[in-house]
């Protein structure tokens, strides 16, 4: 289990890319920190889910 | 005093492409110059001090604090540092003032077509002629994030457009490790202003705003929320400057 937003998630072995699009985010909308460090744009296919990563995802809206 | 005091430090300047002066200096020094004549910075001080710890002052006052898109959020945020006294102010967006801004913006209609990188300052020297203003109209990119803004210790990111905001909040994070970000996000419509709230997501990342409303979804930008959303930002800076 990784913790996605505070929430335990089965979601080890994926992509982050691809729990971001199954879970309906834009990936250029968003900032992914994953156990403290920040995920670079580039990264997010290469990075897989492991179990008892801190996940942290924040989706941006427009407006400003 | 004389040549401290009445140094055109609004000054514009390109960053990061052609060093293009686009700014009307003399314009800036004149408002500059023009309210340090009607107001002493004594006198300034004084109405401050009068009302606020001194202490209060001297922190504010030793603040540095940037500014990353000067629209309905950037343009409030700066006003409401600057009237709070924050000594060094750094802005810093592309655009030119348009007329769709004006329901939201601190800009006014004689500024229309002016950058804003010029156009804010002019207001600000008008709030505090006292403070410093440091303007660049440029497009920030993940090349030119490090080179504007890490010698901040704050920005708050201000931007309109999502990928956008991602794009800055993420870069900040990763190219300036010294410095906190203040983000807006979430501020559209004219729904409950209690939903607008400031959260610290990240150890150097504070969110302010509903977090959901999307201009996106047909509902435009109106003048409350978004000042309420900036005033959140401008406050949270404010308790990081008295916290440091």
């Amino acid at each position: 289990m990784a913790v996605i937003n505070g929430e335990d998630v089965s979601a080890s072995g994926k992509p982050l890319l691809q729990y971001l699009m199954e879970t309906g985010y834009d990936s250029s909308r968003v900032v992914v920190e994953r156990n403290l460090e920040i995920v670079p744009q580039d990264q997010l296919e290469a990075v897989i889910i492991q179990d008892e990563d801190s996940i942290e995802i924040l989706r941006f809206v427009g407006g400003g | 005093m004389m040549s401290e005091s009445k140094t055109p430090e609004s000054g514009v300047r390109e960053q990061g492409m052609e060093a293009v002066v686009i700014s009307d200096q003399k314009l800036n020094y004149g408002i500059r110059a023009m309210m340090q004549e009607r107001i002493s910075r004594e006198e300034l001080d004084r109405a401050f001090d009068a009302r606020f710890p001194k202490e209060m002052r001297r922190k504010l006052r030793g603040g540095r604090v940037a500014v990353a898109g000067l629209g309905g959020l950037g343009s409030n945020i700066a006003v409401m540092l600057a009237r709070s006294g924050v000594g060094k102010l750094l802005l810093v967006d592309f655009d030119v003032v348009d007329v769709t801004n004006l329901n939201r913006q601190m800009y006014l209609i004689p500024q229309l077509g002016k950058p804003k990188a010029e156009a804010l300052p002019e207001i600000l020297n008008q709030i505090n002629p006292y403070l410093e203003y440091e303007s660049v109209c440029v497009r920030v990119t993940p090349e030119n994030v490090k080179a504007l803004f890490a010698d901040y210790p704050i920005v708050c990111e201000a931007f309109d457009r999502p990928d956008q905001k991602a794009m800055l909040v993420r870069e900040l994070l990763t190219q300036c490790p010294d410095t906190m970000v203040v983000s807006g996000n979430g501020m559209a419509g004219y729904g409950n202003t209690n939903e607008i709230q400031t959260a610290q997501l990240m150890r150097r990342l504070y969110v302010c705003g509903d977090r959901k409303t999307d201009v996106g979804n047909g509902i435009g930008l109106i003048a409350p929320r978004v000042a309420a959303c900036a005033a959140h930002q401008a406050n949270k800076v404010l308790q990081l400057l008295m916290e440091s």
